[in-house]
């Protein structure tokens, strides 16, 4: 049997994102609905929690980095919200990175992106590998320099979405515990979503945001399909004992031969190493190579990771873009919003993602901050350009 | 170009720039690169990708029509390799192989011994084997030997764009070959695709000096017009090398600056 419910904002995704969106759009007074499994899960359960706007600047995504950087100033005031709403602790540290290189190659390229983070306006200081050992005694003698960026912090994204699963629930949010099998559409217009075990959930608006799975709902028009794709990361859980206390004092991150590791100390003790980045579908496998590369790359930064124990090992699926950018506001199906494509920023883009999609859903326009992630373009953009 | 066609394993390419795809900072940015160098063959590490994978990079090359070339890229023997190449093959259904077998992951060097090797059982098995190889010139003939149907010296490293370092084996290598000599990493900027095809190859593969470029489309650009330019001027032929100057502006016929005889 079939029953119905209805809301003026159906969430279909109950990761930090979904929930995010869901909160804020709660708060605004729309009568609000998440549909999700499991709430609080998706890839925030594997993720590290880097809020690395500084230290994962690319060539090319300066407009990113915008985003970035306007959510990166919310966390704060984000994080102590959230704390005053729940009670939980998030595990939010403002604790820096430094990222530093191994040997002559690495030390290249990390000037080479020192000096786009100066031309960008962002601060960021050049250390010289003693220095860096001096912040952080634990680091291998070979370091030959590194970055100091004191504004990228980290938070604990399990905390952070249990405390915005408490939250929903605190601003009436409900959560219909099953999985989303189909959009409805009615008369061209998204009407809600069929549920796999029959149930019909009606809404004003329907907002995908399920992560990596966000381009697989059935029923969603083909010019509002997301172009989202699963990018598998593996990550290892260490923990430092109390004597060994602190180890580490804040992210330390690495270009190691090319391949990218950073170690991330939590206050509790947990030491998260990542991550791979692999092309393979919905594979989350862990495997014996991913391990061995995390552990080989992380050992050769910080010798003495090998004492400690190794207490987790896990593989999540990153939902990637076409141009590594979330996907953010209304389609060209009536009625259906997207909240997606954040790859590897979805924890660092949670709050700017949830007062952007409040926007959204009040206005019935994205603000200006948000404007380059309308998924509208992906529509007639590949087919403009033509190489001379 | 018509008139001048680029025959490996049986198919014409009219592009003689075969493209990889590690180190692209997006999907999008290796699109747009990909269309810029008109690449006709792209290399893709089966290790890395996954066939059954919607959105990813075989899509984009399927999108572009662009020919997927298989890669056991991260293989350190040549039973991995054979693995991996027949793996590729029930996947993507197709016999082409670019044959990798590293040494070690400090140089990525190629392991000639273990790449002979599985180069042998490929061919033997019915695969069209490109192998990634030194700029040895023994070893490239062996290759040969074995039947494989393209060889693919490295310039240098791969990834350390140091360009050729080995001009002359390179040289040696093309004189000797009976199938396509194709550079295979080292590349680092234009003028290094340019000299490839000046020296005879037949082709030129890259991925890092494109995808890691800060503007990488810019780049693929640039490599498309530097492996055109080179293969003209070998067909071309250069003229030889002087000491001294020699004129390139006859001088008969010219006024004389004669200050006794005034020209008018």
């Amino acid at each position: 049997m079939s029953r119905t419910c209805t809301s003026d904002v159906l969430v279909v995704g109950g990761g930090i994102i979904g929930l995010a969106t869901a909160w804020r759009a709660a708060q605004r007074g729309f009568d609000t609905a998440v549909v999700d499994p499991e709430p609080g899960g998706g890839a925030a359960r594997v993720a590290a929690g880097m809020l690395a706007a500084v230290t994962e600047l690319h060539y090319g995504e300066q407009t990113l980095l915008g985003l970035n950087l306007a959510s990166a100033r919310r966390y704060p005031d984000f994080a102590a919200e959230l704390t005053e709403v729940t009670g939980l602790d998030l595990g939010y540290r403002r604790c820096g990175t430094l990222a530093v290189a191994l040997d002559a190659d690495d030390r290249a390229h990390l000037r080479e992106l020192h000096a786009l983070q100066r031309q960008s306006g962002l601060e960021s200081e050049w250390l010289s590998g003693r220095d860096c050992r001096r912040l952080e005694p634990m680091l291998a003698p070979g370091v030959r320099g590194g970055l100091r960026v004191d504004g990228d912090h980290q938070i604990d994204p399990r905390r952070l979405a249990r405390a915005l699963v408490a939250a929903c629930e605190r601003a009436g949010v409900v959560f219909h515990r099953m999985w989303a099998e189909r959009l409805s559409v009615v008369r061209e217009r998204a009407a809600g979503i069929r549920a796999a075990d029959g149930t019909e959930l009606a809404a004003e608006r329907v907002v995908l945001a399920a992560g990596s799975l966000s381009g697989r709902l059935a029923g969603v028009p083909d010019e509002a399909l997301p172009p989202v794709r699963p990018v598998k990361g593996q990550v290892l859980r260490l923990t430092v004992p109390k004597r060994y206390a602190p180890f580490l004092n804040r992210t330390v991150r690495a270009v190691v031969r090319g391949s990218h590791v950073y170690l991330v100390p939590r206050e509790n003790g947990e030491l998260v190493v990542g991550a791979t980045s692999e092309e393979l579908g919905w594979d989350t496998t862990v495997t014996a190579g991913g391990v061995y590369e995390l552990l080989r790359d992380a050992h050769e930064l910080v010798p003495g990771i090998t004492e400690l124990p190794l207490t987790e090992t896990r593989a999540g699926l990153r939902p990637g873009s076409p141009d590594n950018a979330p996907l953010l506001g209304p389609t060209e199906c009536e009625g259906l919003l997207l909240a997606t494509g954040h790859y590897r920023n979805g924890v660092l883009l949670t709050p700017v993602t949830g007062d952007v999609m409040a926007h959204v859903l009040t206005t019935g326009e994205l603000p200006e901050e948000a404007r380059d992630f309308t998924p509208r373009r992906f529509c007639a953009a590949a087919v403009e350009e033509q190489p001379a | 170009m018509a008139d001048d066609p680029f025959v490996l394993g049986g198919t014409t390419y009219s592009s003689r720039l075969i493209m990889g795809t590690g180190g692209a900072p997006s999907l999008d940015v290796l699109e747009r690169a990909l269309l810029a160098s008109g690449t006709e063959l792209t290399t893709v590490a089966m290790r890395r990708v996954s066939p059954e994978a919607h959105g990813s990079v075989l899509s984009v090359l399927h999108k572009l029509g662009i020919r997927v070339l298989p890669n056991t890229a991260g293989c350190f023997t040549a039973g991995e390799a054979v693995l991996t190449a027949r793996l590729a093959r029930e996947a993507l259904g197709t016999d082409l192989v670019k044959l990798e077998v590293i040494a070690d992951e400090r140089t990525l060097l190629p392991d000639p011994i273990e790449l002979l090797d599985a180069a042998e059982i490929l061919v033997d098995d019915g695969f069209t084997v490109l192998p990634y190889t030194n700029d040895d010139p023994v070893l490239a003939r062996k290759l040969q030997d074995v039947g494989c149907a393209a060889i693919m010296p490295l310039g240098s490293p791969i990834g350390s764009g140091l360009g050729i370092r080995n001009p002359h084996n390179f040289q040696l290598i093309v004189e000797h070959a009976r199938v396509p000599v194709i550079l295979d990493a080292g590349a680092g900027t234009a003028s290094d695709a340019a000299l490839a095809m000046e020296l005879g190859c037949a082709g030129v593969m890259l991925a890092s000096a494109v995808t890691r470029a800060q503007e990488p489309v810019l780049m693929a650009q640039g490599m498309r017009h530097a492996v055109e330019a080179g293969r003209l001027a070998y067909r071309a032929g250069r003229i030889p090398r002087r000491h001294f100057a020699e004129a390139s502006s006859p001088a008969e016929g010219r006024a004389r600056l004669d200050p006794e005889r005034p020209a008018f």
